[in-house]
């Protein structure tokens, strides 16, 4: 097993790929479990967006498929930094959010195929998940829409006083729509629990945020409603950690709303139709060569003498075979039966 | 072991493309994200990228092939160490290829024979309970707030919010009192941002609270219609029944009076229009308070269509805090045996003005009160024209795809052979409303209307 580092774990993080350590957010000194929990939760989503572009690439996946990959540190260690209270609400690119809620990988891809075995039984696609169980509420299609939905559950933390805080997650392209800024004001007037992350890939679809935002520091989005601000690398889990962890702990002890920006980059189109004409391909190469979320925390890991090359191909091959068994399941479980086209429109009075 | 490359589908339409420009030459090593070459789709020129390692052992179609089917092989890939054995092996359908099989079905293959399964009958509604103790006199106003209010008491996770709603007592005085009983925690002053408060108010009632939304006037949810179908109606469906939404978005809807175009407005039929809904329009205080103390408790989002020239009107009311009314059950306010004229919000009073008068000219009217536009109490339409052989609806709305199309529709449908007359729909004429007052008063159906139309039906 993995070296740990002066700090003695707080719990095995290793055991599960998807549990929710609680980071020390305060302590700069992380210790190996969780590094190692970190880059498997990463893994996981990775890994799981590949099959899942190829399982598109074979029809198995149809309509619009947005892939994670290249962002998996900013919602790794925003989880990370959570607690079980928290909510997560998120827009269309959603797969990594579910992954590290703690969501079944294999429930997850039978929704993407259509299948009885998904989350949503086959009827909501890529875009439509949800799990009560883990407190994740979508998966939501319309650009902009899951934040004043995220700060209506931040609003219902604060109603029945659970202690839990929202993560309100969007995109650089989101936050030009004017309801973004009805729910900061809101949050603010009422100090909401709830810590809205601007996952900033630079690109809304396939125009860069300089072509469509007067003022390009997200992180400042908040300053006519008094929100405080940060920016992030979003490329290391390590300061998503630090700072997603002191945004939420100003969110929980009553202070209200936080607006982090991530600076992240996804290396894969839009969507699966993204002919990419907006970018070059060194620019996408230069950050997969050089600020690769996995790649540079699996670099930190080997120096720091956390794991051995041989531990974390372990993990590689662990990680491969969680993944090849939810396309399996994806492909082998049937579609939904045609009676579930009547079902769930109205709940019984 | 070898793997073979597939022809990707890089589009929701793609069905074939063609290979514009290998990237990679035969012995080539790949990385994973390198490009192996592009395709021109249905849409754009696009590149593949390799998702496994390894190094290009054979290209199987050569570029500028054209229409090439999606998951034919177009291309093997070995891992280290393999050598042509392997190729051959691949490229004949070996074992790698069982990753790569298609979907034995593909989707929109079988879109014309795909035919729905019969729809399910939906559960029988309870009729409403008979009543015959204590009644008082109240405004459909005071039916409002004591039915938001006994709710309030019994259930700690509803609560109010709106634009004036708690320290300005209500923008019409619903909310009168409420504040003071309940407290800013639930009786809650919104800024002046309805897409804002109505996805707010989603969001917490998916976490479980049940939220009653006030819009000033229903025109202003326009702002916020997004949520309200979109987030709202489609969620339980779209989470497989696993979220729900209980929530109640209500206020004045439909004409009050000189506030012009933008101000009046019927909404029922664009929400009736959406699956995942209830559309509830009362007429009377009675209707008003065991209506929404029905939506309240209701476990889907509710849209409760009042109207401002009625608040102010009285009627008797049952003196009970157990009373409630079903939501998808009409009444028959008035029975009759010439004619049945159909009818929601204020258009009921209408219907009955006009039938009062049919009467005393020896037309004996069936006055329904459809209470609720969706789901349709369609049986009671059913049962009443097959008795009466004649309708007549009767709403303050455009009449185009309105709530009166909607009945006669129906009424086509399932009593064509009990028609001896075409339908009529009395409806708000189709113009925006107009503010000078003798041209509103044109714009808006009266009971002349009615009275005409009946005549029309009964050939009298």
């Amino acid at each position: 097993m993995a070296k740990t580092s002066k700090v003695s774990a707080k719990k095995s993080a290793t055991s599960k790929s998807t549990s929710k350590s609680k980071a020390s957010s305060k302590s700069p000194a992380v210790n190996g479990d969780q590094l190692i929990a970190y880059y498997r939760d990463m893994l996981n989503i990775r890994r799981f967006e590949e099959k899942a572009g190829q399982l598109y690439g074979m029809g198995l996946i149809g309509g619009f498929c947005h892939l994670y990959i290249g962002q998996e540190a900013v919602v790794v260690g925003m989880t990370q930094a959570g607690t079980d209270d928290d909510s997560v609400i998120t827009s269309y690119r959603d797969h990594g959010h579910m992954l590290a809620c703690g969501m079944d990988p294999k429930g997850v891809m039978a929704e993407l195929t259509g299948r009885r075995g998904g989350y949503s039984k086959g009827k909501g696609g890529s875009m439509h998940m949800f799990s009560r169980e883990k407190k994740f509420f979508g998966g939501h299609g319309i650009v902009g829409a899951q934040i004043p939905l995220g700060t209506g559950l931040a609003f219902a933390h604060k109603y029945k006083g659970d202690n839990g805080v929202c993560h309100a997650y969007m995109g650089d392209g989101a936050v030009n729509q004017g309801q973004i800024y009805e729910s900061f004001n809101m949050a603010a007037l009422w100090d909401l629990p709830v810590v809205y992350v601007i996952e900033n890939n630079k690109y809304g679809m396939g125009t860069s945020i300089e072509r469509a935002s007067s003022n390009v520091e997200l992180s400042e989005r908040g300053n006519a409603h008094d929100i405080p601000g940060q920016s992030v690398n979003g490329m290391d889990v390590l300061d998503v950690v630090e700072k997603g962890g002191a945004a939420l702990e100003h969110a929980r002890s009553g202070k209200g709303p936080m607006i982090l920006e991530m600076k992240t980059y996804r290396y894969r189109g839009h969507s699966m139709s993204d002919p990419a004409k907006y970018r070059s391909k060194e620019e996408v190469q230069k950050m997969r060569k050089e600020s690769d979320p996995i790649d540079n925390l699996r670099h930190t890991i080997l120096e720091g003498g956390f794991a051995t090359e041989d531990q974390l191909k372990d993990i590689d091959k662990e990680i491969k075979s969680i993944v090849t068994a939810a396309a399996e399941y994806a492909q082998q479980s049937p579609e939904p039966d045609e009676s579930e086209l009547y079902t769930d429109i109205l709940k019984e009075a | 072991m070898a793997t073979q490359v597939l022809m990707p589908a890089l589009s929701p339409t793609m069905t074939e493309g063609k290979i514009a420009k290998w990237m990679k030459s035969e012995g080539d090593t790949v990385e994973s994200g390198d490009v192996l070459c592009e395709i021109e789709t249905d849409k754009a020129t696009m590149e593949v990228e390799a998702v496994d390692e390894g190094k290009l052992g054979k290209i199987l179609v050569a570029e500028g092939t054209e229409g090439v089917a999606v998951n034919t092989p177009i291309a093997v890939l070995l891992e280290e160490g393999e050598d042509a054995n392997a190729i051959d092996a691949a490229s004949s359908g070996g074992s790698a290829v069982a990753e790569a099989k298609p979907a034995e079905e593909p989707a929109a293959a079988s879109y014309e024979e795909a035919s729905a399964p019969a729809r399910p009958k939906a559960a029988e509604i309870a009729p409403e309970p008979d009543y015959d103790g204590p009644t008082k006199t109240q405004t459909v106003r005071e039916a409002l707030c004591d039915a938001m209010s006994e709710e309030m008491r019994k259930d700690d996770t509803v609560f109010l919010m709106g634009e004036e709603v708690a320290e300005y007592q209500g923008a019409y005085k619903i909310s009168q009192g409420m504040l003071a009983e309940f407290g800013e925690k639930r009786v809650i002053d919104t800024p002046i941002t309805e897409i804002g408060f109505t996805g707010l108010g989603v969001g917490a009632a998916f976490y479980g609270l049940r939220p009653i939304v006030e819009y000033m006037t229903f025109n202003f949810a326009m702002q916020a219609v997004d949520h309200i179908i979109n987030s709202a109606a489609k969620t339980l469906y779209m989470s497989g029944g696993q979220m729900g939404c209980p929530i109640v978005f209500r206020g004045a809807n439909g004409a009050a009076a000189r506030v012009g175009a933008q101000h009046s407005q019927c909404y029922a039929s664009w929400y009736a229009n959406c699956p995942g809904l209830a559309v509830v329009a009362p007429w009377s205080a009675a209707d008003a308070k065991g209506l929404l103390k029905s939506a309240i408790r209701n476990p889907n989002p509710v849209i409760f269509l009042e109207n401002e020239i009625l608040y102010g009107q009285s009627f008797e009311v049952p003196d009970t805090e157990d009373f409630t009314l079903p939501i998808g059950k009409a009444k028959i306010e008035l029975k009759g045996a010439d004619v049945t004229i159909v009818a929601y919000s204020i258009a009921v009073g209408i219907a009955m003005d006009a039938a009062q008068q049919l009467a005393e000219q020896g037309i004996d009217a069936e006055v329904i009160n459809l209470r609720t536009i969706r789901p349709m109490d369609t049986a009671t339409i059913i049962e009443s024209v097959k008795k009466t052989n004649r309708l007549v609806s009767v709403g303050e709305g455009w009449p185009t795809c309105g709530i009166g199309s909607e009945v006669s529709a129906v009424a086509m449908e399932q009593a064509f052979d009990y028609l001896d007359a075409p339908p009529v729909r009395v409806a708000g004429e189709d113009v925006p409303m107009p503010y000078a007052a003798n041209l509103e008063k044109l714009a808006l159906p009266k009971a002349k209307h009615v009275i005409e139309a009946v005549k029309s039906v009964c050939y009298s």
